[in-house]
């Protein structure tokens, strides 16, 4: 194994991995979608709805990017604006109210960088999916599948479990960004990518992450059928934790406590 | 132009009376070399709004806004702290949390130790108690000067255990925010730290108390994203450069021309983010009086 950090960039970026959708369509029976954040908009980036996994009623909310290219431009090429973060708000607060465990699938390089997005609160709606995500009584359980951009992708991953793909890279900012800030050079965006150290295996090292899964049969059946497993095996688990809330704080709490 | 009359006169005698109307063209004919000041303790700034210049004493004693236009100068947290706590209140906290480097990022353990010299701060928020016109509450004040207020580790765990003393003691929690967003250098540790103050601030929250944030020029990027924007009361500074992207960001992702106005203060209040635009001036009475507002109603 002789990956770099920036080949794993390159892999989650890649437009035949699997998207959001594909993991709702395969893993999930009787979804259905629902639509707009009540307040201005429905963001085609975010996919919500109810399904079951193997048999529970869930919340799943996913970023999807698309795979065509008039499919990624249609989706915003998974860049949420404040009205995906607030359908996402609303469907969790839903799934709340009904009981339900939140399974999360975040893949996007970042939230939505434009003047709507801006003048309708990109930085408020985050925050409140932050701080909403982190009293939410339900279970959460986020997947990050691809790209883990920033605050757009922590907004979603408030989590009583983060679990990322051994290709996926989760980052405070993009390693682009990181080198022409660092060196003035985008084109050494390899290096930066080593030295943010965004990579799954990082992330798990350092316990931002619990668990990798396996990429060997990615899109394949088995692949589906595992992470089934392991959802319903793990939302089995987190319903039968008592002080979700209070360990959820905890998990976060101690992010940077050990390195001071 | 004006027509101008021609009329010789000696050096150091006032313009001719004719000429008054025509502006000067260059630093001589202001007679301004004669007139600049030679006094080296009170040097002159320009003001970068307005253009005009005046003593550095004039600004300071105008709470770092500008006399002549109101701009509101980038603020130091002491100097922000001398402007509104009480005097002889304030009373520091965790100043011994400092940034390390989990990362081992290039060039980052150099970086905060010319940052600390050069800001007189050991990291980018200074945290304490303090009373504000009589009203005692925990405050937070970050410090532009230590690399543009970025959030890491250090910030994060100050702010979280500020939320957590607050909600403890049942005080209210008054911040005053800059900064350019999560710290780079730090990775996901920093990214993390959105998180973990927001659920402090959720925390404090349900114990029925009150969080007021002031939005000063810039904040951005994460901080926007986390805890500036999830006061009760959420106050701005005029002018103030507020939003999540980095405005350069944006023009250059949509390729076209920003908005008059885009990412300030007053465009915030515009599209109702913030609750109200108050000028440093006035900052220490509002933020007085609000919190004399929330006293009785928590038991």
């Amino acid at each position: 194994m002789n990956r770099t950090a920036y080949d794993s960039v390159k892999t989650a970026r890649g437009n035949d991995r699997p998207t959001g959708l594909d993991y709702i369509k395969e893993i999930f029976s009787e979804f259905f979608e629902l639509h707009g954040d009540r307040r201005f908009a429905d963001d085609p980036a975010v996919v919500g709805g109810i399904a079951r996994l193997s048999g529970r009623p869930v919340t799943v909310i996913a970023i999807e990017k698309g795979h065509t290219v008039k499919e990624r431009a249609a989706r915003f090429f998974g860049a949420p604006g404040p009205e995906g973060y607030r359908k996402a708000l609303r469907l969790m607060k839903q799934a709340e109210k009904f009981g339900r465990p939140v399974i999360c699938f975040v893949d996007t390089s970042g939230a939505y960088c434009g003047v709507g997005a801006e003048e309708r609160g990109q930085g408020q709606a985050i925050a409140e999916n932050l701080m909403t995500m982190m009293g939410l009584s339900v279970p959460v359980i986020a997947v990050l599948i691809g790209e883990g951009g920033s605050g757009g992708a922590l907004a979603l991953a408030v989590a009583d479990r983060v679990w990322m793909l051994e290709n996926a890279i989760y980052s405070v900012i993009s390693p682009e960004g990181c080198a022409s800030i660092l060196w003035k050079d985008a084109g050494k965006a390899g290096e930066a990518a080593a030295c943010l150290k965004l990579t799954a295996q990082d992330a798990k090292a350092f316990g931002f992450a619990e668990e990798i899964i396996s990429e060997e049969q990615l899109g394949q059946q088995p692949f589906y059928a595992e992470l089934r497993r392991k959802l319903a095996e793990e939302t089995e688990i987190l319903l039968n934790t008592p002080d979700l809330k209070e360990k959820r704080y905890e998990r976060f709490r101690a992010f940077g406590r050990s390195s001071l | 132009m004006v027509p101008m009359i021609y009329v010789s006169w000696k050096a150091g005698e006032r313009m001719p009376i004719l000429n008054f109307r025509r502006r000067p063209q260059n630093e001589l004919e202001r007679g301004g070399r004669s007139r600049a000041r030679v006094d080296q303790t009170d040097p002159e700034t320009t003001c970068p709004n307005c253009h005009r210049s005046m003593p550095v004493s004039s600004v300071w004693a105008n709470k770092n806004v500008c006399p002549g236009c109101g701009h509101h100068y980038r603020t130091g947290a002491r100097q922000r702290i001398r402007f509104l706590a009480d005097e002889g209140s304030f009373q520091e906290m965790f100043s011994d949390i400092v940034s390390e480097d989990p990362l081992k990022f290039p060039g980052y353990t150099r970086k905060l130790a010319v940052v600390g010299a050069a800001s007189n701060e050991n990291e980018a928020v200074v945290c304490g108690t303090a009373a504000i016109g009589g009203q005692k509450c925990c405050l937070f004040v970050m410090e532009p000067q230590f690399m543009m207020g970025s959030m890491g580790a250090a910030v994060g765990e100050r702010i979280t255990r500020l939320f957590e003393y607050a909600a403890e003691g049942g005080l209210p929690v008054v911040g005053f925010t800059v900064s350019g967003g999560a710290r780079m250098q730090e990775g996901l540790f920093s990214l993390m730290q959105m998180a973990k103050t927001s659920g402090a601030v959720l925390r404090h929250s349900e114990k029925g108390l009150l969080y007021l944030t002031v939005l000063t020029s810039p904040t951005t990027g994460g901080v926007t994203a986390s805890f500036a924007m999830e006061g009760d009361i959420i106050l701005a500074e005029p002018g103030a450069t507020i939003g999540f992207a980095g405005a350069r960001v944006v023009e250059q992702t949509t390729r076209k021309p920003l908005p008059k106005g885009f990412q300030t203060a007053e465009s915030m209040l515009e599209h109702g983010f913030v609750d109200a635009i108050v000028p440093r001036n006035r900052q220490r009475k509002v933020i007085a009086g609000i919190l004399r507002l929330h006293t009785g109603g928590v038991k």
